[in-house]
């Protein structure tokens, strides 16, 4: 394989990426590429990055074998990245620490943010916390139905929480808002994209500082399992997680790296979220790469059981990726990640969070057709405790609900 | 010679700004867009923006928002505005038509599909909000193969040196962005407008309009004596979301005629 160097000076990798936004948000890019080129190699940037890593998020993450699950399978070992045990609960935190540190060099006392299912709102509220930032989040209405629980966190952690009513009320609508917010406070705002989407210099920076789970497992693996895995396995919504341990294995030509998918209620359905499997390029969001749309080039709706997974574009590079073919992409639905997410709080005494899940499911199902000797290497990108309201509903359970909801005394 | 080089080329002659009032393609209903562009040219508008409806108009405001989603509600898609525009230019060969609109319609039908059909139905120029100068090269060169204006937007944060890098490609006219913001935001600072527009001038040699906080005779008023053309969007949208669909024509050219006067006025005073 040739060096791999991308993206190049304007974002490109291959014919994906690039900068397509409106006139009014390219000075404020121009900035960030600026900055970022100047702080990513800068020592001190990098020793504050790996500190707060170390001492506030609880890096490095161990890599875990999960015997039991792989013995019931009968085939390859399967070894899980720890990420849920960051704090906060998933690998969102490490791009939020990298970009607070810009936004604190950059001068900008206010943060926003994007969120779907609220890890990344939560994550960014953490840190602007950490920091001492204002805070706004922006939420499809929709996933703040959905997700209550992670609004009251970023309430707590003194964030202000806005509804966005417009388009879908989902995760894309989200981000749209955002982006008007950022167009309008650019002075004073940096925008925390929770993703390796969005225009350049996010998708690129946003992987750099999720690569630190990838160059933890190049050291971890030979140490704990002798060997570097025969595949790296990672759910695909935006595709952070996926980049972050992706990258580092890139030029290790042997390591297969595959991308799972929400294939949702089934492809042939039209109920899913896989962008690489069924979508064409397209431009959405500041960057060309595989969509979901109709044919008259409207951003469809999409659908998962994990509303991390639920957005219908994917970062710029795993379009490239799939293209140049170093990468698989396939996809779970729905019933396969719930299913695999009750043999992991089972077997491993670990609940994944619904994203993961779909990671695990496809490791399970590949494990079992592949010689013990083999390792597949699974990103365990979040813990599933932001799942109970929706994992329970699935099975007809209402345990969240104080007794008085069932017998229609409800509280006024 | 373009459409819109001839429109800006008389009113130079005459001394007057011209008046670009923008309206989304298919709200309140496809079925009166065309009347409403009949309407807003015997109000006195020089070249007529239409806007392509998109699910995420990432840079404008709820009130255009609200626009696009009543088109997309209705299934209106860019095939569907082009055969407005044809219908349009079946009775109208004079008035330019300008598409406004996002990438991803534009490159689902293939760029030099809509170029050739853009072409064909009667459009004049192109303005796509999310194809920033470096990555419209190839885009601005199909369209200018076709005789149509490759139309960039500049804003209060564009430094110079981009300014000049427009200049190379930008047909038409410039449409000067005069906010922070997304559209139909705030108050324009007519000031800082007047001292952007003489930095414009100095590297551009196109018009240029100015949109967005545009919403009454004054600030019409105040915006036209430094620019070319006074670009009108979500203040019109409201004219037409407000009452039946088949009066919507008449409340948009009604509106509009009132701005149209207000010019006038003030450039009779000026001459």
């Amino acid at each position: 394989m040739q060096m791999y160097d991308l993206p190049d000076s304007r974002g490109h990798f291959g014919p994906y990426g690039g900068v397509f936004v409106a006139e009014t948000l390219i000075r404020a890019l121009d900035e960030l590429k600026t900055q970022y080129a100047r702080y990513r190699h800068d020592a001190a940037f990098v020793v504050e990055f790996e500190d707060e890593l170390a001492h506030y998020v609880g890096r490095p993450t161990p890599v875990y074998h999960a015997k039991r699950w792989s013995e019931k399978l009968g085939g390859a070992q399967i070894w899980l990245k720890r990420e849920d045990l960051n704090h906060t609960g998933a690998h969102k935190i490490n791009n939020c620490i990298g970009q607070a540190l810009l936004a604190k060099r950059l001068g900008k006392p206010r943060v926003i943010a994007e969120t779907g299912a609220g890890q990344h709102g939560v994550a960014t509220a953490t840190v602007a916390a950490r920091f001492g930032m204002e805070c706004v989040v922006y939420m499809g209405s929709e996933d703040i139905k959905r997700q209550a629980q992670n609004v009251f966190r970023m309430t707590l952690l003194g964030a202000t929480v806005v509804p966005v009513e417009s388009g879908s009320k989902t995760l894309k609508d989200a981000l749209n808002e955002a982006m008007r917010d950022w167009v309008t406070n650019v002075d004073t705002t940096f925008y925390i994209i929770g993703t390796v989407a969005g225009p350049h210099p996010y998708p690129m920076m946003v992987r750099d500082f999720q690569s630190v789970i990838g160059r933890e497992c190049l050291t971890q693996m030979p140490a704990a399992a002798g060997r570097q895995p025969d595949a790296v396995i990672a759910c695909v919504g935006g595709g952070s997680n996926a980049m972050g341990i992706f990258y580092p294995y890139l030029s290790h030509e042997n390591v297969r790296l595959i991308g799972v998918e929400a294939a949702g209620e089934g492809i042939a359905t039209g109920r899913h979220s896989a962008s690489l499997t069924a979508g064409r390029p397209g431009v959405l969001h500041g960057n060309r790469t595989y969509l979901l749309q109709d044919a008259n080039g409207q951003i469809t709706e999409t659908h998962s059981i994990s509303a991390g997974l639920d957005y219908p574009g994917v970062g710029p590079e795993h379009a490239w990726l799939k293209d140049s073919k170093r990468a698989e992409y396939v996809s779970i639905t729905d019933d396969e990640a719930l299913a695999a997410f009750h043999e992991c709080c089972r077997i491993e005494g670990i609940i994944p969070a619904l994203e993961s899940s779909h990671a695990l499911a496809y490791a399970a199902k590949i494990a079992a057709t592949m010689p013990r000797d083999k390792v597949l290497l699974v990103n365990l990108s979040g813990r599933g405790d932001k799942d109970m309201n929706t994992v329970a509903e699935r099975s007809g359970l209402k345990f969240y609900c104080r007794p008085e909801c069932d017998s229609g005394r409800r509280a006024r | 010679m373009n459409r819109i080089d001839g429109v800006f080329a008389q009113l130079k002659t005459a001394g007057r700004t011209a008046l670009i009032p923008y309206i989304t393609a298919g709200d309140p209903s496809p079925s009166v867009t065309v009347a409403i562009m009949h309407r807003l040219v015997t109000a006195g508008a020089d070249i007529l923006e239409l806007g392509v409806p998109f699910s995420d108009p990432m840079a404008d405001g709820p009130v255009i928002q609200r626009a696009s989603e009543r088109a997309l509600a209705q299934g209106v898609g860019l095939n569907d505005v082009l055969a407005m525009v044809a219908a349009f230019r079946a009775t109208d060969r004079t008035t330019p038509v300008v598409l406004m609109g996002y990438a991803n319609p534009i490159e689902a039908m293939g760029t030099e599909s809509f170029a050739d059909r853009a072409r064909t139905a009667g459009v004049d120029g192109v303005l796509v909000v999310d194809y920033p100068p470096e990555e419209a090269a190839e885009f601005a060169a199909l369209l200018g193969a076709r005789s149509l204006a490759p139309i960039f937007l500049l804003s209060p944060t564009t430094p110079v040196a981009r300014i000049a890098m427009v200049a190379k490609i930008a047909r038409g006219y410039v449409y000067y962005v005069s906010l922070k913001g997304v559209t139909g935001a705030g108050n324009i600072d007519t000031a800082e407008v007047a001292r952007r527009l003489a930095e414009i001038r100095r590297h551009i040699a196109l018009p240029v309009g100015v949109g967005f906080g545009i919403r009454d005779a004054a600030s019409a008023k105040a915006i036209a004596a430094h620019a070319d053309a006074v670009v009108i969007g979500s203040r019109i949208i409201q004219e037409i979301e407000t009452g039946t669909p088949d009066a919507a024509p008449e409340r948009a050219g009604a509106w509009l005629a009132g701005i149209r006067g207000a010019l006038d006025s003030m450039q009779k005073r000026a001459a």
